[in-house]
């Protein structure tokens, strides 16, 4: 009898494969769009506005033209004689390609040049003489809605005020009742600070539209290649079949590279004129200043309490800052993402939530930044006003959690905003936390340090997000139904290549998909192919971002590999002579349930499906999966984390940060750990000194990497990863759920936990993030609150 | 590069000015013809088509375009080309012989210390600058090496383990 496969040998489910996608990206040799040349490939620039808020008096664009090697160039008004002035955002708004009235942000691509060389484009944009009038600039909500702000849209007919919407979801007559019979209501205002999620990678395209095939050919840095191919058809109005999207290696996405910018739209267009490719590589300042930013909402809320500490209800209220345009991209039934996620790790009967979003003077974008859609300020509310809410009770953090939380033997439970979280075990996380964590001695060695005057601090958060849209039923974009597929071809010597259309950035797809496929059909993972990327041959797919990729994309793979091991069964039937009843599966092998030493290898089924297969059966053996998910697969997390706060100056390190994943199976633990200590980093990141604000004219303080602080390997601290809490997903095909975001979205509130908790003694309840060691000080000196509202100060 | 320019009868184009200059490039004697204004990292990218020196800002603050000049590690978008005349250069594209990879790229591959690879190339040519000086770092040694070079994926725990991986590997090696 045959030996069985070992799974993790094979490169299966559960082994910690090297990656493949690495061995071209360690000599050099990723393909990223910067690096792909064409023939007679012309080269763009954007000249971006240096004013926020601004009336376009005039655009003289003839010293342009009159340097050798610019062969055209675009402005707002050109546009619009071919109605490509403005286009359609992903949350049903307009967007300016190029401004033709007014100029709304700070940075807002007002032309572009298309020249010989980058050198010469950059030479003329600034050749270009822009007459601007100022005009007043809006930076906050607060602002926005002000008597006498000046209207920011006054393109829109029926745009009387700077409001976009007002959303509320929620129970709001049962939550007032829970608040009038509360004991104690506990109260939280505080601001998320805009953010850029700043791939290292900024966004660019190259355009290749040939007259002699009518191809449009789009290389470009997107995580969505059928999205964007389904826009272009919409917008450039091209026939969606004479349209190839290609989006090659990507240098990190994290949410930006999800949305259509003017650039991409800008190179089309030139490209069909010209008749020649044109390539635009946006440079870091335009990418900062002008894509795709995320967060930026004000969070207000109050926790109903009963005495013996359980939550009876909650009231949140939101409000959102969009910028100059509502391009968000969510799901379009929602009007803030899925911020109504909050509370959902919580038993609570009953809560109300209530949003409006305004517009600014500020970039749009709204994406989703390493989250699944505003799920990220969600539990950022949550894990402080949890905080809150047990300091003014006076109970212990970890005992309040806990005696909130939902039961294990609760699922799946329906929560106060409807979602339906699936499964968990949340106490047992957090007991793998705090005993990692040492929670105990910690706090005694706390209280003997404040006696000497030293801050020490322990901060916890928890998280459940909904990751993986679908269902169908609930979430679309722009009508298209959110679901994905994934195809499989295995050819005639067992070989095979996946294709889906998902498209990674980073999280290892190469490797991965290849092990779901090993897993179902004991193919080793080594023998399959991963591609994805290009819409000529991809099957469709949504892309990859809000951590959807395992729970949609990666089950389409399972799904798909089944109908092949259904149909090799039929072959191994026909091989051995007997009937399908009378076959058993092991991984890789087919055999006679009654004779267990008579099978046949998936190998030897792909050979018979090419040489010989039963009379009638249809050849080959491949096949495409559509997968729509019952449900979104909800992950759990504990972060625990504690500092020393330094009262002399605000500066706090960070002594020991402790992760607890629950992200169900985990296809490659060695990938899933990377992406937690990813997320962990950009977690730090906003605690500490990544934001980007504004001060009172719409200048953009952060819109290049002197200003916008990341982390280095010097600040960032080290993380204790614990995996020992395993809840498959009860309705994805392997049990996995989504796990890129989570630390990202669970984090920062262990870290600003923390320090509030180190600082303590001043009665301080908020310090908006980051967490800079002046705010810091401030709280600690003037004993207060500190905002991070903008405007921020300016040079007097 | 050389650009073919609409004649338009006037002398703009001819009047772009030139300067030769000679440099070694991973081990290669090259002779190229350059505008003083190109940067280094667009000879590489442009003119040597070496595109695993990635750019990814343009304030010298992310390090994806680290390359060594005479071994020492330099943000290549950050120096002019002409500045390289008589210099020698290396990039990610010489650090593998035909036959093996150097014990940084196994490293990095090992230790799971890469994911989108965009910081990649400019975080092992830093690297090489380190263990070239000092082949026996502490953590807090390569954490500081590292700290000119910007990572977005990993958190850069098993960036400085890729790189003790390496500086091991090198150590038993010599």
């Amino acid at each position: 009898m045959s030996q069985a496969l070992d799974e993790i040998k094979i490169g299966g489910l559960g082994a910690s494969r090297k990656r493949v996608e690495d061995n071209r990206f360690i000599r050099g040799k990723g393909n990223y769009t910067d690096d792909i040349t064409l023939p007679g490939m012309l080269h763009m620039e954007i000249l971006r506005s240096p004013l926020a808020h601004a009336r376009i008096k005039s655009i003289d664009a003839s010293r342009a033209w009159e340097i050798p090697g610019v062969h055209l160039v675009l402005t707002g008004e050109m546009m619009a004689t071919r109605n490509l002035a403005w286009m359609p955002t992903l949350s049903y708004d307009t967007q300016a390609v190029l401004a033709t009235d007014k100029v709304r942000f700070q940075g807002q691509e007002v032309a572009c040049v298309i020249a010989d060389d980058p050198y010469i484009a950059k030479d003329a944009c600034e050749a270009i003489d822009v007459e601007y009038e100022p005009l007043p600039a809006i930076v906050s909500p607060m602002q926005a809605v002000a008597d006498g702000a000046p209207v920011i849209r006054d393109d829109k007919e029926n745009q009387h005020d700077n409001v976009i919407y007002d959303w509320e979801v929620g129970d709001a007559a049962g939550t007032e009742r829970a608040f009038a019979a509360a004991d104690t209501i506990s109260r939280l205002r505080l601001h998320y600070p805009r953010s850029h999620p700043s791939p290292i990678e900024c966004c660019g395209s190259i355009a290749d539209f040939n007259r002699a095939t009518s191809k449009l050919t789009v290389y470009m840095t997107t995580q969505a290649p059928h999205i964007i191919r389904a826009a272009v058809a919409l917008v450039a109005e091209l026939p969606e079949h004479m349209i190839r999207i290609i989006s090659p290696d990507i240098g990190g996405g994290f949410g930006n590279k999800v949305p259509v910018y003017p650039g991409y739209v800008c190179s089309i267009l030139a490209s069909i004129l010209l008749e020649r490719p044109v390539k635009w590589i946006e440079d870091k300042s335009g990418n900062l200043i002008s894509t795709g930013y995320a967060r930026d909402v004000y969070l207000d809320g109050e926790m109903a309490l009963r005495s013996d500490g359980k939550i009876l209800a909650v009231r949140m209220h939101v409000d959102a800052d969009h910028g100059a345009f509502f391009s968000d991209a969510q799901p379009s039934k929602f009007k803030i993402g899925l911020i109504h996620s909050a509370f959902a790790a919580y038993d609570i009967p009953v809560a109300h939530l209530t949003a409006r979003g305004t517009y600014s003077n500020k970039a749009p974008g709204g994406v989703a930044y390493r989250c699944s859609f505003r799920v990220t300020e969600a539990m950022f509310f949550q894990e402080r006003m949890v905080q809150a809410a047990a300091v003014d009770l006076g109970m212990d953090q970890a005992a309040f959690r806990r005696m909130n939380f939902v039961r294990d033997d609760q699922f799946p439970h329906r929560t106060p905003f409807g979602f339906l979280t699936d499964s968990g075990q949340y106490g047992k996380c957090l007991d793998v936390g705090l005993r990692a964590v040492g929670y105990e001695d910690f706090l005694a060695k706390q209280q003997e340090a404040r006696a000497r005057g030293r801050l020490l601090g322990i901060g916890i958060s928890t998280m459940t997000e909904p990751l993986g849209a679908g269902n169908s039923r609930e979430y679309d974009i722009l009508g298209i139904k959110m679901f994905d597929s994934a195809e499989l071809k295995v050819h005639m010597t067992g070989k095979a290549i996946v294709r889906t259309g998902a498209r990674g950035q980073g999280q290892g797809h190469e490797t991965t998909w290849a092990q779901i496929v090993s897993h179902e059909l004991g193919i080793p993972a080594e023998d399959v192919v991963v591609e994805e990327g290009d819409t000529d041959t991809a099957p469709f797919g949504m892309g990859t971002y809000a951590s959807r990729s395992t729970p949609v994309a990666g089950a389409a793979v399972a799904m798909v590999a089944r109908k092949i091991r259904a149909k090799a069964r039929r072959l191994a039937a026909h091989l051995l002579e007997v009937s399908e009843e009378d076959i058993e599966w092991e991984l890789g092998r087919f055999y006679i349930r009654s004779a267990p030493d008579r099978g046949v290898t998936i190998q030897e089924c792909a050979m018979a499906a090419y040489s010989n297969m039963p009379d009638g059966m249809e050849p080959g053996l491949q096949n495409t999966a559509y997968y729509d998910p019952p449900n979104l697969t909800w992950p759990f997390a504990v972060y625990i984390v504690t500092v020393e706060v330094d009262p002399e100056t605000g500066v706090w390190d960070v002594l020991n940060t402790v992760a607890v994943d629950d992200c169900g199976v985990r296809i490659n633990p060695m990938i899933v750990e990377g992406q937690i200590m990813g997320g962990l980093t950009e977690a730090y990141a906003m605690a500490s000194m990544q934001f980007i604000t504004f001060d009172a004219e719409g200048n953009c303080v952060g819109s290049n990497y002197m200003d916008y602080l990341l982390p280095t390997s010097w600040e960032t601290p080290g993380f204790e990863l614990h995996s020992e809490v395993v809840t498959p997903c009860p309705h994805h095909p392997i049990g996995a759920k989504g796990i890129g975001e989570c630390a990202a979205v669970g984090g920062p509130a262990a870290f600003v936990n923390a320090v509030i908790d180190a600082i303590s003694g001043t009665g301080v309840r908020n310090i908006d993030m980051p967490l800079l060691p002046d705010r810091v000080w401030e709280a600690i000196t003037y004993r207060r609150d500190v905002s991070g509202v903008p405007p921020v100060r300016t040079d007097d | 590069m050389t650009i073919v320019y609409d004649d338009r009868g006037d002398e703009v184009a001819s009047e772009v000015p030139v300067r030769r200059i000679r440099f070694t490039i991973n081990g290669e004697r090259k002779v190229a013809e350059v505008e003083p204004r190109l940067l280094l990292s667009h000879l590489i990218r442009r003119g040597l088509g070496l595109t695993g020196t990635h750019m990814g800002c343009d304030t010298t603050n992310c390090g994806a375009c680290t390359v060594l000049v005479d071994g020492r590690a330099v943000k290549s978008c950050t120096m002019l080309a002409v500045q390289a005349d008589g210099h020698e250069i290396s990039t990610v594209e010489g650090l593998a012989t035909a036959s093996e990879l150097h014990p940084l790229q196994e490293g990095f591959s090992d230790e799971h210390g890469l994911q989108c690879g965009f910081c990649t190339p400019g975080m092992m040519m830093a690297a090489k600058a380190l263990l070239d000086s000092n082949p026996d770092p502490t953590e807090e040694e390569v954490r500081w090496a590292l700290s000119g070079n910007l990572c977005r994926c990993t958190g850069y725990q098993n960036i400085v383990k890729s790189v003790l991986w390496a500086a091991d590997k090198l150590r038993s090696q010599s």
